[in-house]
């Protein structure tokens, strides 16, 4: 892979390109690196030892890590299929359909819980599902998957359509002309060849998904040992005047992301080498 | 061996009309136009990747018309190639091979023919990036002709290459065309190209076919100034108008 590093540096002119280009990455770095050790200078031992000593936490921790991880696959399930389709077929409302991928990124958060809430709440179908189906959403751990889900699915499909978008229709027209069904010359080469923008959605699908915090506050609430996930503890926590502790979760949460998020790009990478 | 029977179809405002070939087992065919004149799409639909909206594709006697393009038994090299980037050489070589579930060893042993045949050994463990233009169009040609097809489709197979090994590559294509006597059709915009390879040539305009035959009969007696203007023999043909009296040819339509 190719970085800024990799670009033979000539003349003057192309030094001083390089140093701007270097230089938006450092200060964004630099900020970021910022806010998180202003943060590890202010959280004490204390309040570590209490967050890892809590197994309420323990419990918040565990329902990030599996909610977040539930909603990028059932995300990515939609957005393979969902983005070739958008990006392959030509049918009537196409473009509203594209449009509508996006809504829910422009959604307030809050929005999103509060719409939740009403449709199965206040809708008859909502009552129907949970009622009579028997499929309860509204303060039960499934709800925060599909907050999650409501919330972050959008990045997922997008990012597939792109992938897709960028994967040179020929390629498939060869492998049909070599034997292949249309499933298979997609499996064969459209998906590998797509591969890299799918990850790159699962990513963000789960980083939106692990950080949540507006509409599950409302559509599941947040109860200790059952429902709370760490972005809601950070609220709660701090609402009670335990700053320390909001922090130290808080910096708990960066910890996971940041391993999460790297290792998903060092697998990709190897893919990527691997192809 | 292969024939169309007034094949027309229809893309926004461009189409392909009522369009009869006829070309026979073993020769190397090849169809000229100007760039937007629908020879990519014809070979398109005779692969069977775009729905022709009327008339009849014939293979070896037989209709495919509504055959899938996986069981027309052709092989098609597109422009640029489409070598598929996330494959190794080998793997692109056999890729048909075990779409059409192979055995490993059959599929090592034709890899290895057309390895030979095409002179590519050295490049099958390369990765598509990094070959040359040239290496590019022979690997291409490699995974198509190891099938087997009966009809070999060329789009623009050389205008990626420059000069000296675009007459090489023909050179080749002609060898390797008479060595395994496939039916071949090869689109270009070039006429140089033509003289290289054809054993007889179409010129298409605008969706619609101009004239079919040997390269002397085109450059001898082109029905239209259109085909006079491409084969660039615009002066012989005003020439010999003038001097027999026949009527002015048909002016050609606008190009797309």
């Amino acid at each position: 892979m190719k970085t800024v590093m990799d670009i033979p540096v000539r003349g003057w002119r192309d030094r001083v390109f390089s140093a701007a280009a270097f230089f938006f990455v450092s200060v964004f770095i630099i900020f970021v690196l910022t806010l998180i050790i202003t943060d590890v200078f202010y959280v004490d031992r204390k309040a570590v030892t209490t967050i890892l000593a809590s197994k309420f936490i323990r419990h918040a921790l565990w329902m990030s890590i599996w909610t977040s991880c539930a909603t990028t696959l059932i995300a990515l399930l939609f957005a393979v299929p969902m983005g070739y389709s958008l990006s392959r077929f030509r049918f009537p409302g196409h473009i509203l359909a594209d449009a509508i991928v996006d809504l829910p990124i422009v959604f307030p958060p809050l929005v999103a819980g509060l719409t939740l809430l009403v449709f199965f709440s206040q809708t008859s179908p909502g009552r129907w599902i949970q009622e009579d189906l028997g499929i309860e959403f509204v303060f039960q751990p499934k709800g925060i998957v599909l907050c999650q889900f409501v919330a972050a699915a959008s990045f997922a499909i997008r990012s597939a359509k792109t992938a897709f978008d960028d994967v040179d229709r020929r390629y498939e027209n060869v492998a049909l002309t070599l034997g292949c069904t249309q499933w298979g010359s997609f499996r064969r080469v459209c998906l590998p060849l797509a591969r890299n923008g799918i990850i790159a959605g699962g990513i963000l699908t789960w980083s939106r998904a692990f950080g949540l915090f507006g509409p599950l506050m409302i559509f599941v609430g947040s109860f200790r040992g059952r429902t709370e996930v760490l972005s809601t503890t950070i609220f709660l926590e701090q609402s009670v005047g335990n700053l320390e502790v909001a922090l130290a979760i808080a910096l708990l949460l960066i910890v996971v992301a940041l391993i999460a998020v790297t290792g998903i790009r060092l697998v990709g990478g190897s893919v990527m080498v691997k192809r | 061996m292969i024939r169309t029977e007034e094949i027309t179809f229809r893309i926004g405002t461009f189409q392909l009309l009522r369009l009869s070939i006829n070309i026979a087992k073993g020769e190397y065919f090849i169809l000229l136009g100007p760039p937007g004149s629908g020879k990519t799409v014809f070979l398109e639909c005779l692969c069977g990747l775009k729905k022709i909206d009327s008339g009849r594709v014939y293979i070896d006697g037989h209709q495919v018309t509504n055959l899938e393009p996986r069981a027309r038994s052709i092989g098609y090299v597109p422009q640029d190639y489409a070598l598929f980037p996330h494959l190794s050489v080998e793997r692109n070589i056999a890729f048909g091979l075990r779409v059409r579930g192979n055995k490993d060893k059959e599929i090592e042993a034709k890899i290895t023919e057309t390895a030979e045949l095409l002179d590519v050994q050295r490049l099958l463990r390369r990765r598509i990036h990094g070959l040359s233009g040239g290496e590019q169009q022979r690997v291409a040609l490699a995974r198509a002709l190891v099938l087997q097809p009966k009809i070999l489709l060329l789009d623009e197979p050389v205008c990626a290459l420059d000069e000296v090994t675009r007459q090489e590559v023909c050179a080749q294509l002609l060898n390797i065309q008479r060595r395994l006597g496939l039916t071949t059709i090869h689109v270009s915009h070039n006429l140089e190209e033509a003289f290289t390879v054809a054993d007889r040539a179409a010129i298409l305009n605008d969706g619609i076919l101009q004239q079919v035959g040997s390269l002397d009969e085109l450059l001898r007696k082109p029905n239209s100034k259109f085909v006079a203007r491409f084969m660039r023999r615009e002066k012989n043909l005003v020439y010999r108008c003038n001097r027999q009296g026949c009527p002015e040819p048909e002016q050609p339509r606008k190009g797309r």
